[in-house]
């Protein structure tokens, strides 16, 4: 017994001892201790749960909320399950999340090469926005946006209207809803087509030119037609009808079409100009990074200012800038859930707040949400690592 | 070398075994060993737990938590206010931030059986009721079709309402806030036309808007809320003394006993009154507490009359008339189980 006692541990010891095995049995054994703490905790956590009565488990999901959620995607009201407003909660952050970071980049780019720009006043503007939004915390700047731009709209019954069609008033912005009318598929199927098309005929295009120096010029004009022009014609043809429900006010606000709240757009407001200074600050190390040398080079062939900027130094200066900008937009995402200060129906606000409250069921609902949350930013992150290696330019 | 090894790794095991050992001391004992409650009160709402400028605390639910400490360390000011909102205020108390949470919440089925807390019993009887502003012209809460609704988030106020305009065949717009302080703001700005919450918070509520005449009351009152102090599940004996911490300043209106009087009463003849001073019958033994904590809730909080008189009633800008809050025998429904 004493002999095997001893061949085991000789062997392990041995392992340890052999420098190229070392390390794996490091790892092995740090995995190891790992996976036992999670166990434990997880362990530790279900036994306190039960010891204490409260209930566990995720059956929770398929009971009726019993609340009203005042913006929603999909088909809402009270008698849904609370799975249902967990996907109205997802499906809302999504949109402001996904609507903050086109709109922060766009500004973002803007306000980055305006601080770069020649023009003084415009350079220096765009300093002073910078630091401005960059400094304050962003929640203050919500409700900063929230009760300013509520303190300025009037009342439902004295709207901002824009002919019979667009009210503005300090319960939302009031759009018409077009409403799917029979025979409306073949348009919208047409419209696909007519995407791929233009797409399509795009990158033969390029290709063409590529190859021979010689393309379409007016191609820009020909994709518009063709994404327009072939969708009108089956419209037309088909003869399928498209009616548009206006907003109306009954009694104390306005019904029918579609209604932007205006906890939406002050979160928008916010995250954008929040986010885009430090986009703006992220496109400015990306295009000093480009040497010198190449503007000049550019400026010497005979490019405008303008095509030198977006044929020559932002495609290189896309490399340094995509990282940090991915980190840019994961915050903007994880700074939505700051949504729940004013009201706006994301997802930490209605299920990890409401439905949790009502649940009690801390655990489950905060890791489902901790789960969506990740989930969000791994996609971003991925994407833009996909996005990142096509456009890096190999330099010598 | 092997040998150390193993060694050590049994020393190793060993600590991490003992570290997995828990125990659980009851809550009157760390209470006790701390030497003041932890209470979990309201954020900031006038007549049941507000801060003033100079962060003392005051209210029902505050003096409820008085009371406790009273009985229990002897002195109704070693308590510690942790403001929560509707939505932490559970799992607070479930953790073990908290001792006791006094935070005007309504009593329900689901709060009492799937959250692993009990409650101790009903400190005020509220209802749900609306609040609009005078120049809508509404008179009732069935003209509110269409209207926005300021509500707090995770309160029992969220349902009811679901459930009452959907009973009326009503449509409504929730805007949902966290705190107090922000559905008043949203509703003072315009934001919604109605808020909605227990009567008694409206009426705390419209002191705070800025022009508070110009809102009102709607008489209709859609639920029951009976509002009471919530402890953890499994430890009976601190749901005793709860329970009967709030019993005792009940029974003490219904005596006669005031802060003021309770000295003189310690010679009364009455036996119920005796019983009730700590002077005879079961005192504190079977709670686990002295024999006077009784007389101290009295004397240092006061019985149920003079606490709701100087928090919500008379006594305070809120004004509110006692209505159910009465004695059982005085027109209301409060009766407190005997002490003895």
């Amino acid at each position: 017994m004493g002999q095997s006692h001893n061949n085991v541990y000789q062997r392990l010891f041995r392992l340890w001892r052999n420098g190229d095995s070392r390390p794996l049995l490091m790892q092995a054994l740090v995995v190891l201790v790992v996976l036992l703490l999670v166990v434990w905790v997880v362990s530790n956590t279900m036994n306190n749960l039960e010891h204490r009565g409260i209930s566990t488990g995720f059956d929770f999901l398929s009971q009726e909320a019993g609340f009203g959620i005042i913006q929603s995607l999909v088909a809402y009201d009270e008698s849904h399950s609370y799975g249902r407003t967990f996907m109205v909660g997802v499906l809302n952050t999504l949109l402001v999340s996904s609507l903050g970071i086109v709109f922060a980049t766009i500004l973002g780019f803007l306000v980055g090469v305006a601080r770069l720009s020649a023009n003084w006043l415009l350079a220096r503007a765009a300093s002073v926005f910078i630091e401005t939004f960059r400094n304050i915390p962003l929640l203050l700047q919500i409700f900063f946006w929230y009760f300013a731009v509520l303190a300025a709209l009037p009342h439902p019954r004295q709207s901002l209207a824009f002919g019979d069609m667009l009210f503005l008033n300090l319960r939302g912005f009031y759009l018409p809803k077009p409403t799917m009318e029979q025979g409306l598929a073949p348009v919208l199927l047409s419209v696909a087509v007519a995407i791929v098309a233009a797409l399509v005929l795009q990158a033969k295009n390029r290709q063409h030119r590529v190859r021979t120096g010689q393309g379409i010029t007016a191609m820009p004009w020909l994709l518009v037609a063709i994404v327009v022009g072939i969708p009108t014609l089956v419209w037309h043809f088909s003869g399928a009808t498209l009616s548009v429900e206006l907003p109306q006010l009954r009694g104390f606000n306005f019904r029918g079409g579609i209604s932007i709240i205006p906890e939406l757009g002050a979160l928008l407001l916010a995250l954008t100009i929040y986010t885009a200074a430090f986009i703006a600050e992220v496109v400015r190390a990306g295009i000093e990074s480009v040497p010198k040398g190449q503007k000049e080079a550019a400026a010497a062939l005979g490019l405008k200012p303008g095509r030198v900027m977006t044929l020559v130094v932002i495609p290189q200066a896309m490399k340094v800038i995509i990282p940090p900008l991915t980190n840019q937009y994961l915050n903007l995402a994880k700074n939505s859930s700051l949504a729940t200060a004013i009201g706006y129906p994301d997802l930490v606000s209605v299920f990890a707040g409401t439905t949790l409250n009502q649940t009690g069921q801390a655990v489950e609902v905060i890791a489902m949400t901790m789960a969506v949350y990740l989930t969000i930013s791994l996609s971003v992150s991925l994407l833009m690592n996909i996005y990142n290696r096509r456009v890096a330019l190999v330099e010598r | 070398m092997p040998d150390r090894l193993l060694k050590r790794v049994a020393v190793f095991g060993a600590c991490v075994a003992l570290i997995s050992t828990t125990t659980v001391a009851s809550t009157l004992e760390s209470v006790l060993e701390r030497g003041y409650l932890s209470c979990g009160v309201n954020t900031g709402l006038p007549g049941f737990s507000n801060p003033d400028d100079r962060g003392q605390w005051s209210g029902l639910d505050v003096d409820v938590c008085r009371a406790v400490a009273a009985a229990t360390l002897k002195d109704a000011s070693k308590v510690r206010f942790i403001p929560l909102t509707a939505k932490e205020r559970f799992t607070a108390l479930q953790s073990g931030e908290i001792d006791l949470l006094s935070r005007n919440t309504t009593w329900t089925l689901t709060r009492d059986a799937s959250l692993g807390l009990n409650f101790a019993g009903v400190s005020y009887y509220d209802g749900q009721g609306f609040m609009v502003k005078k120049e809508l012209g509404v008179k009732s809460a069935l003209e509110l079709d269409g209207a926005a609704v300021c509500i707090q988030s995770g309160t029992t106020s969220e349902l009811n309402l679901a459930d009452y305009f959907r009973a009326n065949n009503m449509a409504f717009e929730p805007v949902v806030f966290d705190t107090t302080d922000a559905t008043t703001k949203g509703f003072d700005t315009g934001r919604c036309d109605v808020l909605t919450s227990d009567q008694s918070q409206l009426y705390a509520v419209r002191i705070r808007l800025a022009k508070p005449d110009s809102a009102m009351v709607l008489p209709e009152v859609i639920s029951k809320e009976p509002l009471g102090p919530v402890v953890r599940q499994g430890d009976d004996q601190w749901f005793n003394i709860v329970k009967w911490s709030l019993a005792v300043m009940v029974n003490g209106e219904e005596m006669g006993l005031t802060s003021a009087n309770v000295k003189a009463h310690l010679n009364a003849k009455d036996p119920g009154i005796r019983r009730l001073l700590g002077v005879e019958g079961p005192k504190g033994k079977g709670l686990g507490l002295d024999d006077l904590w009784s007389r101290r809730i009295l004397e240092q909080v006061g019985n149920y009359e003079e606490v709701f008189e100087r928090n919500v009633g008379s006594g305070s800008p809120l004004k509110i008339k006692r209505g159910l809050n009465a004695l059982w025998n005085d027109g209301g429904i409060l009766y407190a189980p005997p002490v003895r």
